[in-house]
C-alpha cells in the first residue's frame, strides 16, 4: 500500500496531464458534428480520433524530444528547427527511388527505408551537434540551441528555398502511417505507443537514463557519485535530435512535402515548452516522463479542437490557447501560496 | 608504527589552487581494521586531501599506493571502483531520485540490461539497515527527508559500494545525538571487519572515542602522526592552531537587574508542529544561547523571529511594545534592529560571486544612499571601517566573496549586519566549519557587542560554545523551551541532561540525572 | 573552496584583471568593421555608420530590458509581442484625435509596462518559472492583436512624433540612436549607483541571500520585468515610426537578437553578473554582422547559418562555464 503511494506520488504530473487530456477530449468528442449528427459509431469516433492522433503526433514527438534535455534541467530551443530540417530532408530521401540518380535505386521498400534512416541520423546528428556545445564547450543549453537552431533553419531554407516535394515520394508509406488498423484505432497512436515501449521505457530504467535524472536534480550530487554526467546529457541532446527527426518525418507523411517554415519550426519548439509545462515534466530538471509530455501534447491541442467545436472566432484562438496556457501554469505553482518557510520558495 | 602493511598509501603529494597551495608534500598510511582521524583547522588541507584521495581533483605532485600498487584516480567513479569511498561533508545525494535509487546510483543492479528494481530494492533495505536507517522507506524522495535522514541514506550509500577504504568527512555534523550513536556503532562494525576509516571531525569528543590514529595538519603540511590518547586535548589543539592555546572565551560580565524593558521579548510563539508556545527576554548585553540536540525548532525560532516563517502565531515585543515582523525587510528597519546570521553561509549569507564590497555593503544600502542613489564615499569608508573592526583577511574589496577563507567568510557575513548597527543579533551555529583562531575572534566580538548594549541570540550545535558565551541558556526540545538555565547552572551536564528532556523537564534549576 | 584561500592570494590573474568577452567582442567589432570595409566601400563613413546605428538602437533599447531581465537570472521571452503591442496599441492610440496623437507613446509604453507587470508579478510573487510564463504572456498579447487587428497588419499608422523618434535626425545624429544613448545611460546609472541596481545583481547571484538580507526581492523582479516590457513596447513604438506602421511580425527578430547581444556581452545567463557596456558591444556586434551579412549576395539562408556559427564561436572563445572540478 505504501508502496503504491510513492508510486502515485512520482507519477502525479503524468496522471493529472492523462486526466485533463481525457475530459477535454471527451467533451470535445461529444460536441463533435460528426457526433452529434450521426451518434457515437465506431466510423465517427475513429475518424474523429485518426484525425486528432495525426496532428497530436507531430507535437508529441517533439514534446518527447523535449522532455529529454528538459529532465537533464536543460532546454533545447532548436527541436522546432531540426524538426523542419528533417521534414525538409525527409522530402527528398524517403522517396521509392532511392539512390537512382547515382545508378543504385534501391527500390519502393528499401529506398524508403534508408531514406528514414538517413533523417532519423540527421536528427540525431544535430542533437549531437548541440549536446557536443553544451557539454564540451560548456556553453548553456539556451543559447547553444538558439545559435544552432538558425543554423539548421540556414540548412532547411537552403535545401528547400520554396516549398515543394518530389514526385516520387513514398506517399504509401505516408498513408499507411497516418492510416488506422482495423478501422479504428489510429496507426499514428499505435506508433506513439510502440516508441515508447521500444525506446523510452528501456531509457528509463536503463543506467543511463536514470543518470539523465540524477544529473537533472543535482549535476555536482551526480558528479560526485560517479553518474556517467557527460554521457548521460550527451545521449538526452541525441535522443532530442532523434525524436525532432522522427516528428519532422511525421510531418512529411502529412503534408508529403517539405517546407522551410520558420513560424513552424518557433511555434513547435514554444509549444513543445507547454506540453511538456502541462505534462508534468519540472523545467527544474530530474522529474517527469515522456509520457506526461506525450498527454500534455495531447491536451494542448485539443484546447484548440475544443474551440472549434464550439464555433469560437478563430480570431480568438492564439489568445485563448495562450490563456489557457497561463492559467495552467498559474495554477500549477499555486502550491506556493501554501509555503510557509518562506526561505524555501528559493529552493 | 604499525606491523600490518598499509592499506592505501599517499607519498608527497601536493596540490596548488592557483598560486595557494591547498597542500604541500603529504604523507599519510592507512591500515585496514583501524580508524585514521585528521584533524586541523579549516583550511589545513584536509578537504584538499580526501578529495585527492578520493578522485575528485587530480594531484599535482606525489604518489598513491593501494595495496603497494601505484593508482591514479581519473574520477570519483574510478576512486569507488578501487574501493575508496567518501562520504561528503556535502551531501551527494540526488533530491529527486528515490533512497533506493541513491544508493545503488553508481552501479545499480542490472537484469537484461535494465536496471533491476527488485535487487536495488534488497541491496538498498540491506543497506539501510546496516547504516541504522531501517525506519527510511526506500522509495522515499530524498528531497522529502530531513537533514539527519540523508546523512544516514548517504552512509548506507557508501556501504553498499562494499568500500574497502571509507573516509567520513564531518559525517556527523548534521546528525541528532542518537544517529551520532548509530553511526559509531556502525564506524566500529566496519572497523571489526577490517575496512580501513578516515575520520575528519571537528568534534574532540567524537574523535577520543574513535580514533586509532591521529594525523594532525597544518597549513595544507602534515605536522604529526601519533597513537590514539598519546597525547592530552591541549597538546593537540596547540599543533593545530601552532600557538598557546587559553582563554577560549572571554570572560562573562556579572549579571545585572535591569530596570527597563527588554529589547526582545516574545510571548507564545508557535508555528505548528515546529514550535509551541516559545517564550524569551533578551535584555540588552545579555547573550541568550538555544541548546538542545539539533533539530528541535532552535533554527525555526530564528527565522520566525525574522520574520521569514508564515503563519505564526504569539506575540513579539521590541521594547516593551508589541511588533509586526512579517518579512527580513521589516526585521532590519530601525525601529526593530535585527540581524540574522543564517545557517549556511554560501547560500543565505552571502552571494559567493560578488565582491567583498557589495556583500558587505548590501544589507545597509539604504544607509549610504538618498533617494536610491548610493553614495559610493560613505559606503567605501563604511566597509574600510569594518573590515578593520572585525580582521577581515580579504585582498582588496574587489575580490569576490567566494575567494575568502571560510572563516573570513563568515566574518563578512557578520560585517555586513554590524554595518546597520543592529540592537538585536540572531546567530545560526556561526561557528560551524570555521577555524579555531576564527572562532575565538568571534567569541570575543560577541561579547563586545553584548557590551555594547546588542541583545544577543546564539544557536550553536557546540555545547562548549553555549557554556562559554552566554548567561543563559534556553534549552529546546520538539519545538518547546523545556529549560532554562543562568549564569553557573550552564555546564555540559545540565545541557546534556536537558537537551535529553531526562526528568520531565521543567525550568527548575536542579539538575538531572544523566544516564 | 574555503582549502583553496586559506590565506589570501597573492595576485590576482590578469585573466581576472581584465575583462576577457568585453575585450573579445570589441576585437570582434574591429574585426566586423575591417571586413566590412573590404567589401563594401564606404563601410566606415560616418554616415554610413550612422545609419547602422540607428537600425542597432531599437535592438539596443530591447536588449537593455533583457538585460536587466538577464542580470535577476530569469529570461523574458515576451518580447516580439510586446514589443508589437506596443507599436499597435501606440498606433491606434493616435486615431483618437489631438490627445490620442499626443498620448500615442506614452501609451504604447504603457501598455507594455502592463504586460511586463503580469510577468513580473507571475515571476515575483507566483514563482512561475519566467521561460514558461513570459512564453505564455507572449502567446497572450499575441492572441490579443491578432484579435484586434483581425488577423491583418493594421492601417493605423504611426504619429509625427513616432516617425521622429524612430526616423529623424538631429543633425547627422539620427534620434533613435540619441534615445538609445539616453536609455543606456540610465541603465549604467541604474545598475552601477543605484540601490535597486545593487539589488538585482544580488537577487541574480543568491537570491536567498538578498531575501534574508531584507530585500524586497519579491517588488524588485516585479519592477524589473515591468521595465522590460516598458523597454520593449518603446522599441515597438519607435519601430513604428521607423516604418511608418506596425506590423504583425515586426517583433520576431528582436529575441534572440537580444538575448545573444546580451549574452555576447560577457552577461551570464545565469544571472548576477554583466556590465552595460558589454551589452553596448554586442548589440553593436549583432547589428553589424547581420549588415555584412546583409549586403553578401547569399541567400537568407547562408545569413541563418553564418548567424549561428558566429555566436557559437564567440561564445566558445570567452562564454564557458567553468570547469566543475
Amino acid at each position: 500500500m505504501k508502496d503504491f503511494r510513492f508510486w502515485l506520488n512520482g507519477q502525479r504530473g503524468t496522471l493529472v496531464a492523462l486526466v485533463i487530456f481525457i475530459l477535454m477530449f471527451a467533451v470535445y468528442l461529444s460536441n463533435h458534428p460528426a457526433i452529434l449528427n450521426n451518434g457515437y459509431t465506431v466510423q465517427g469516433v475513429g475518424n474523429v480520433v485518426q484525425t486528432a492522433a495525426n496532428k497530436g503526433i507531430l507535437l508529441a514527438l517533439i514534446a518527447i524530444a523535449q522532455t529529454f534535455v528538459v529532465l537533464t534541467a536543460g532546454i533545447d530551443l532548436s527541436v522546432g528547427a531540426i524538426f523542419i530540417l528533417c521534414n525538409v530532408v525527409a522530402s527528398f530521401v524517403v522517396v521509392t527511388n532511392l539512390g537512382a540518380a547515382w545508378g543504385i535505386d534501391l527500390g519502393p521498400v528499401l529506398g524508403p527505408a534508408v531514406g528514414i534512416v538517413i533523417v532519423l541520423a540527421v536528427g540525431a546528428l544535430c542533437g549531437a551537434l548541440n549536446g557536443a556545445i553544451v557539454i564540451f564547450g560548456r556553453l548553456q543549453p539556451i543559447v547553444t540551441t538558439i545559435a544552432t537552431s538558425a543554423v539548421f533553419f540556414g540548412i532547411a531554407l537552403f535545401m528547400r528555398p520554396q516549398p515543394g516535394s518530389t514526385p516520387e515520394f513514398a506517399k504509401a508509406l505516408g498513408k499507411f502511417m497516418l492510416g488506422k488498423f482495423g478501422g479504428v484505432i489510429p496507426a499514428s497512436m499505435v506508433f506513439l505507443l510502440v516508441v515508447v515501449l521500444l525506446i523510452w521505457l528501456p531509457f528509463r530504467w536503463s543506467t543511463l537514463g536514470r543518470a539523465t535524472y540524477a544529473v537533472g536534480s543535482s549535476e555536482s550530487a551526480s558528479y560526485m557519485s560517479g553518474v556517467p554526467v557527460r554521457r548521460a546529457k550527451f545521449l538526452a541532446y541525441v535522443l532530442a535530435g532523434l525524436f525532432s527527426g522522427l516528428g519532422g518525418l511525421y510531418l512529411t507523411f502529412v503534408t508529403s512535402s517539405g517546407q522551410a517554415d520558420q513560424a513552424a519550426a518557433g511555434g513547435y519548439t514554444l509549444n513543445s515548452i507547454a506540453a511538456v509545462v502541462l505534462g508534468g515534466v519540472s523545467l527544474f530538471g530530474g522529474r517527469g516522463s515522456a509520457v506526461g509530455a506525450i498527454f500534455g501534447a495531447l491536451a494542448f491541442l485539443t484546447i484548440k479542437d475544443l474551440l472549434f467545436v464550439f464555433n469560437f472566432d478563430p480570431l480568438w484562438q492564439p489568445l485563448f490557447q495562450g490563456v489557457v496556457l497561463a492559467l495552467a501554469v498559474a495554477i500549477g505553482s499555486a502550491r506556493l501560496f501554501q509555503v510557509r518557510n518562506r526561505l524555501e520558495v528559493f529552493g | 608504527m604499525n606491523d600490518q602493511v598499509p592499506l592505501f598509501r599517499m607519498e608527497g603529494i601536493s596540490k596548488r589552487y592557483g598560486g595557494v597551495r591547498a597542500l604541500e608534500s603529504a604523507d599519510i598510511e592507512i591500515y585496514p581494521g583501524r580508524v585514521h582521524a585528521i584533524l586541523g583547522e579549516n583550511g589545513a588541507g584536509k578537504s584538499t586531501l580526501i578529495k585527492v584521495m578520493s578522485g575528485v581533483v587530480p594531484p599535482d605532485e606525489g604518489r598513491m599506493l593501494l595495496d603497494g600498487q601505484d593508482v591514479t584516480f581519473a574520477d570519483p567513479a574510478a576512486a569507488n571502483a578501487a574501493g575508496i569511498v567518501c562520504i561528503f561533508q556535502e551531501l551527494s545525494l540526488i533530491p529527486e531520485l528515490s533512497v533506493a535509487d541513491n544508493i545503488v546510483i553508481s552501479n545499480p543492479p542490472k537484469r537484461f540490461g535494465m536496471i533491476d528494481r527488485a535487487a536495488q530494492r534488497r541491496i538498498a533495505e540491506e543497506a539501510l539497515a546496516g547504516a541504522g536507517g531501517d525506519d527510511i522507506h526506500p522509495s522515499t524522495l530524498i528531497k522529502d527527508l530531513p537533514l539527519s535522514r540523508r546523512q544516514i541514506v548517504e552512509i548506507a550509500k557508501a556501504l553498499a559500494r562494499k568500500p574497502r577504504v571509507l573516509i567520513l568527512d564531518e559525517a556527523t555534523s548534521a546528525l541528532t545525538a542518537s544517529d551520532v550513536q548509530t553511526v559509531f556503532g556502525v564506524i566500529k562494525r566496519l572497523r571489526s571487519q577490517g575496512v580501513a576509516l578516515l575520520y575528519i571531525s571537528h568534534r574532540m569528543h567524537e574523535i577520543t572515542e574513535l580514533a586509532d590514529d591521529c594525523t594532525v595538519f597544518r597549513n595544507g603540511r602534515k605536522i604529526a602522526t601519533y597513537k590514539a590518547g598519546s597525547k592530552t586535548d591541549d597538546e593537540v589543539v596547540e599543533m593545530m592552531i601552532g600557538r598557546e592555546y587559553h582563554h577560549v572565551f572571554p570572560p562573562k560580565p556579572e549579571p545585572k537587574a535591569s530596570a527597563t524593558a527588554p529589547v526582545l521579548e516574545v510571548r507564545n510563539l508557535s508555528w505548528t508542529p515546529r514550535l509551541s508556545n516559545v517564550s524569551l527576554t533578551a535584555q540588552a548585553g545579555e547573550v541568550v544561547g538555544l541548546g538542545g540536540l539539533d533539530g528541535q525548532g532552535q533554527r525555526e525560532l530564528l527565522l520566525a523571529l525574522f520574520g521569514v516563517l508564515r503563519g505564526t502565531s504569539g506575540e513579539i515585543l521590541i521594547d516593551g511594545q508589541p511588533a509586526r515582523i512579517n518579512s527580513p525587510l521589516a526585521a532590519k528597519s530601525d525601529r526593530i534592529g535585527m540581524a540574522l546570521i543564517p545557517e549556511d553561509r554560501k547560500t543565505e549569507g552571502l552571494m559567493l560571486p560578488m565582491s567583498v564590497r557589495d556583500n558587505l555593503s548590501f544589507a545597509a544600502l539604504n544607509r549610504f544612499s538618498r533617494g536610491g542613489i548610493i553614495d559610493g564615499g560613505a559606503e567605501r569608508s563604511a566597509i574600510d571601517d569594518v573590515i578593520k573592526l572585525l580582521a577581515i583577511k580579504t585582498d582588496g574589496t574587489a575580490v569576490p566573496a567566494g575567494s575568502l577563507s571560510g572563516g573570513n567568510q563568515q566574518k563578512v557575513v557578520i560585517a555586513k549586519w554590524l554595518m546597520r548597527k543592529p540592537r538585536i543579533i540572531l546567530l545560526n551555529d556561526p561557528t560551524r566549519g570555521i577555524d579555531v583562531g576564527t572562532k575565538q575572534e568571534l567569541y570575543q566580538l560577541l561579547r563586545r557587542l553584548a557590551d555594547e548594549g546588542a541583545a544577543i541570540i546564539l544557536y550553536s550545535t557546540d555545547y562548549d560554545e553555549l557554556i562559554g558565551c552566554c548567561d543563559k541558556v534556553l534549552v529546546m526540545y520538539d519545538g518547546a523551551v523545556t529549560r532554562t538555565l543562568t549564569g553557573a547552572e550552564i555546564t555540559e551536564r545540565a545541557l546534556i541532561g536537558s537537551a535529553l528532556n531526562i526528568g520531565g523537564g521543567g525550568t527548575g534549576s536542579e539538575t538531572p540525572a544523566v544516564a | 573552496m574555503s582549502e583553496m584561500t586559506a590565506t589570501p592570494p597573492a595576485r590576482i590573474p590578469l585573466s581576472q584583471r581584465i575583462d576577457v568577452p568585453l575585450v573579445t567582442s570589441f576585437i570582434c567589432i574591429i574585426v566586423l568593421l575591417i571586413i566590412g570595409s573590404m567589401i563594401q566601400p564606404g563601410f566606415l563613413s560616418p554616415a554610413y555608420l550612422l545609419q547602422q546605428f540607428k537600425v542597432g538602437a531599437f535592438l539596443g533599447i530591447v536588449a537593455t530590458g533583457a538585460m536587466l531581465v538577464i542580470l535577476l537570472g530569469q529570461i523574458d521571452l515576451s518580447v516580439p509581442w510586446t514589443l508589437t503591442l506596443g507599436a499597435m496599441m501606440a498606433a491606434a492610440a493616435s486615431t483618437y484625435g489631438v490627445v490620442g496623437e499626443v498620448a500615442a507613446i506614452p501609451f504604447g509604453i504603457l501598455c507594455g509596462a502592463g504586460l511586463g507587470l503580469i510577468n513580473g508579478v507571475a515571476v515575483a510573487y507566483l514563482r512561475i518559472p519566467s521561460m514558461i510564463i513570459t512564453l505564455a504572456i507572449n502567446v497572450v498579447a499575441q492572441g490579443l492583436m491578432v484579435a484586434y487587428s483581425g488577423g491583418f497588419s493594421p492601417r493605423d499608422s504611426a504619429t509625427p512624433a513616432m516617425r521622429w523618434l524612430g526616423s529623424g535626425n538631429i543633425g547627422i545624429v539620427p534620434v533613435a540612436v540619441i534615445v538609445w544613448a539616453v536609455v543606456g545611460l540610465l541603465a549604467v546609472l541604474l545598475l552601477r549607483y543605484t540601490v535597486f541596481g545593487r539589488s538585482i545583481y544580488g537577487i541574480g547571484n543568491k537570491e536567498a541571500a538578498a531575501y534574508l538580507s531584507g530585500i524586497p526581492t519579491q517588488r524588485v523582479v516585479m519592477l524589473t520585468f515591468v521595465l522590460a516590457g516598458a523597454l520593449s513596447a518603446f522599441a515597438g513604438v519607435m519601430l513604428a515610426g521607423y516604418s511608418g506602421k506596425a506590423a504583425q511580425s515586426m517583433g520576431d527578430p528582436y529575441l534572440l537578437s537580444a538575448i545573444a547581444a546580451v549574452v555576447l556581452g560577457g552577461t551570464s545567463i545565469l544571472g548576477g553578473r554583466g556590465k552595460y557596456v558589454g551589452t553596448i558591444a554586442g548589440v553593436i556586434f549583432i547589428t553589424l554582422l547581420q549588415s555584412i551579412l546583409g549586403t553578401l549576395q547569399f541567400g537568407e539562408y547562408f545569413r541563418q547559418v553564418a548567424y549561428g556559427v558566429v555566436i557559437v564561436a564567440m561564445l566558445l572563445l570567452y562564454g564557458r562555464d567553468k570547469v566543475m572540478r
